[in-house]
């Protein structure tokens, strides 16, 4: 856990507003450019993938190249841009798959 | 028999997995590792997945192909990690009575699993490498615009 780097975005200073932390698991292209395989990542209550998506462009700018053309799983589940994240989801970042031995 | 793994794979337990003894037929699919890619020279090519969710995949694809196609049984074993050329990163086997449905939904699963399953290659070359971006997962009610 102490390879987590936590980012506290969207929230006000004081801490107040209610909060979900989320486990985002990256792979491939994203997990290089990232140098790590997850992130937590700390969002307003209510905040959707899309908002996460954005989150991660600013915190880590060298994805924001990839990430027009990711999808996202939940709880191994793809879900479209406006799912709502919940405290404790662990979200994928799913760039274009590629399995087998050619495209 | 759905699995993900760093080991080399083995087309026998896959086999055995699959085979009924109503099973007049079994189609085994062997995905290998080339030497070129778009006329570039590939000198190896390293996997990533999502094992967890990839086996998921797996069997909601082998639940499409028992849904359409009239089979015993299928199975899928993907390598991860580093592959050298020639070595095998994928076999789908496929079992059925006759062997039209088995070549028929063979080939349609190795197709889906090309487009559901979350596993990743990158293409290392003399000169450089990249990740292969494939399909685009469908995604429920799909608006992922940036």
């Amino acid at each position: 856990m102490s390879s987590l780097r936590r980012y506290n975005v969207g929230v006000d200073a004081n801490g107040s507003a209610p909060t979900n932390t989320v486990r985002v698991r990256l792979f491939a292209g994203l997990r290089e450019a990232v140098g790590q395989p997850e992130i937590l990542v700390v969002l307003p209550d209510g905040a959707t993938v899309a908002e996460l998506r954005d989150r991660i462009g600013e915190a880590y700018p060298v994805t924001q190249a990839l990430l027009p053309i990711v999808v996202f799983a939940v709880d191994e589940e793809y879900v479209d841009a406006d799912h709502r994240l919940r405290d404790g989801d662990e979200v994928a970042v799913i760039p274009p798959v590629s399995g087998g031995a050619r495209v | 028999m759905f699995e993900v793994t760093r080991d080399p794979l083995d087309p026998a337990p896959l086999v055995a997995a699959v085979r009924r003894d109503e099973s007049g037929a079994i189609a085994l699919f062997y995905g290998v590792v080339r030497n070129e890619n778009l006329g570039r020279r590939v000198q190896y090519l390293e996997y990533d997945a999502y094992p967890e969710m990839a086996v998921k995949k797996m069997n909601e694809v082998a639940d499409e192909v028992r849904a359409k196609f009239a089979i015993s049984d299928m199975g899928v074993l993907h390598r991860i990690g580093r592959l050298e050329i020639g070595e095998t990163s994928l076999l789908v086997a496929v079992s059925s009575p006759h062997r039209a449905e088995a070549f028929e939904a063979c080939h349609y699963a190795v197709d889906r699993i090309k487009q559901i399953v979350p596993i990743w290659k990158k293409e290392v070359w003399e000169d450089g490498s990249e990740w292969i971006e494939g399909y685009v997962p469908d995604v429920p009610g799909r608006t992922l615009s940036s």
